[in-house]
């Protein structure tokens, strides 16, 4: 069977994007950022999975407020990166997995997570910067990739309980698919920020250091944060925290923190990076 | 239904909410959506390269596309970031038009916050503004 190998949370600032494209990671202000991600990159080139489900949101790109699905599954056989008003992203088109993709649809639907089915989705930078944090600047992605997009924009996004079990789901449908595909499940958005409003700027890494700590060691305590906590402590699009609950959710509930990255600034926001892993894996020869 | 119409505060009945005491911070929830919906169509339909163009050629022709309130038209035209927050829009379409001025998110922010660019980048670079004595409007009122 699939199997889960891991959980990456990341934030998804487009400014890291764009200081990738255009090769800003040795200027001073970048520098600090991309040398803490370094090992990052580095673990994810040796751990290698076949396929990565991003969990992240569509800001106005795919979605418009004519249709708002809450939690919208890509099943497509590649995903375009869109065009955010500059011109799309110069990155590569994501190699989509249909089979694996409708496999989790179904199942998650006959789980009853009433999961929207995107056929066309073009996917924002909500996607394609955590995977431009983890593979830098490949020609094509060296994974296949399936999208779930979450709302998080129009009020209210999914409660962190809902997304955290929405996780679980997702674990039950990719044990549950025959392939042996190894997947890690990427949890995007946050950490602290707000883009909007006279409190702009707003960061508050106590918090984020905490939430990290949390989601290793508590996340089904974390997971009933209410939605105003997070829009008072973490900043209006902090919000955002609640889509790696479901990463967390995807895993065992001992897992081991592989590595962690926490930086202040990256344009407007503050950014985290965690990996974990199960704290014993399925592969492991020793726990066989 | 054009979801245009304002909404008078006071006269809708609109149901308090937990965070309404965040201070300098628009939630963007249904009322909020409603009242902002022909704003933030107008916002997304930059996207497209073409609209782009069309907007750049003509944007009072363009503009009368989309039904704005008298307000809304004002805050697009005259490029008022909180005040477009405070007649329905979101960030994240607002910033479609940021991005066709070619202005950044920082450059916005500090519009928004009232500080100059300068003001805005280095607090950011400096921790960025703090949670506390942020986190509630009476905190503000002190001040």
């Amino acid at each position: 069977m699939a199997e889960i190998i891991a959980g990456v949370g990341t934030s998804h600032v487009p400014a890291v994007g764009a200081a990738i494209d255009h090769s800003k990671g040795d200027q001073p202000y970048w520098a600090p950022f991309f040398d803490k991600i370094a090992p990052a990159r580095d673990w994810m080139a040796e751990t290698q999975p076949d396929v990565c489900i991003v969990v992240y949101n569509d800001h106005a790109s795919a979605f418009s407020l004519e249709l708002i699905p809450t939690f919208a599954l890509g099943v497509a056989s590649s995903f375009p990166p869109a065009d955010e008003g500059y011109g799309p992203r110069g990155v590569p088109a994501a190699e989509g997995h249909p089979e694996m993709a409708w496999h989790l649809a179904e199942s998650l639907i006959l789980d009853e997570f009433d999961i929207t089915i995107a056929n066309k989705l073009p996917i924002d930078h909500g996607c394609t910067v955590p995977l431009s944090v983890m593979y830098d600047q490949p020609e094509s992605w060296p994974c296949k990739i399936i999208p779930l997009c979450v709302n998080v924009i129009q009020y209210p996004a999914p409660t962190g309980n809902r997304c955290y079990n929405l996780g679980k789901a997702i674990r039950r449908a990719v044990d549950s698919w025959p392939g042996n595909e190894r997947v890690a499940i990427f949890g995007t958005g946050g950490m602290s920020h707000q883009l909007q409003g006279e409190r702009a700027g707003l960061v508050n890494t106590d918090f984020d250091l905490a939430f990290m700590d949390r989601l290793v060691s508590d996340p089904a305590g974390q997971a009933q944060v209410p939605h105003t906590e997070y829009l008072r402590e973490a900043g209006s699009e902090g919000i955002e925290l609640v889509m790696w609950l479901i990463m967390r959710g995807a895993l065992d509930d001992q897992v081991r923190e592989v590595y962690r990255a926490h930086h202040v600034p990256t344009s407007n926001t503050s950014n985290g990076l965690i990996i974990l892993e199960n704290a014993v894996s399925v592969t492991d020869p020793a726990a066989a | 239904m054009t979801g245009t119409e304002p909404q008078p505060e006071g006269t809708t009945g609109r149901q308090p909410r937990d965070y309404d005491d965040i201070p300098g911070t628009y939630v963007f929830d249904g009322q909020h959506s409603r009242r902002g919906y022909a704003l933030n169509m107008f916002c997304m339909s930059l996207n497209e390269a073409e609209n782009r163009d069309a907007f750049t050629t003509d944007p009072s022709g363009y503009l009368d596309g989309f039904d704005l309130t008298p307000e809304q038209r004002t805050a697009v035209e005259e490029r008022q970031w909180l005040e477009m927050l405070q007649l329905g829009g979101n960030i994240y379409y607002t910033f479609k038009l940021a991005i066709f001025d070619g202005l950044s998110m920082q450059q916005v922010g500090a519009s928004m916050s009232g500080v100059t660019f300068e003001e805005f980048s280095q607090m950011m670079i400096d921790g960025g503004r703090s949670a506390d004595g942020n986190r509630y409007q009476h905190e503000w009122n002190a001040n």
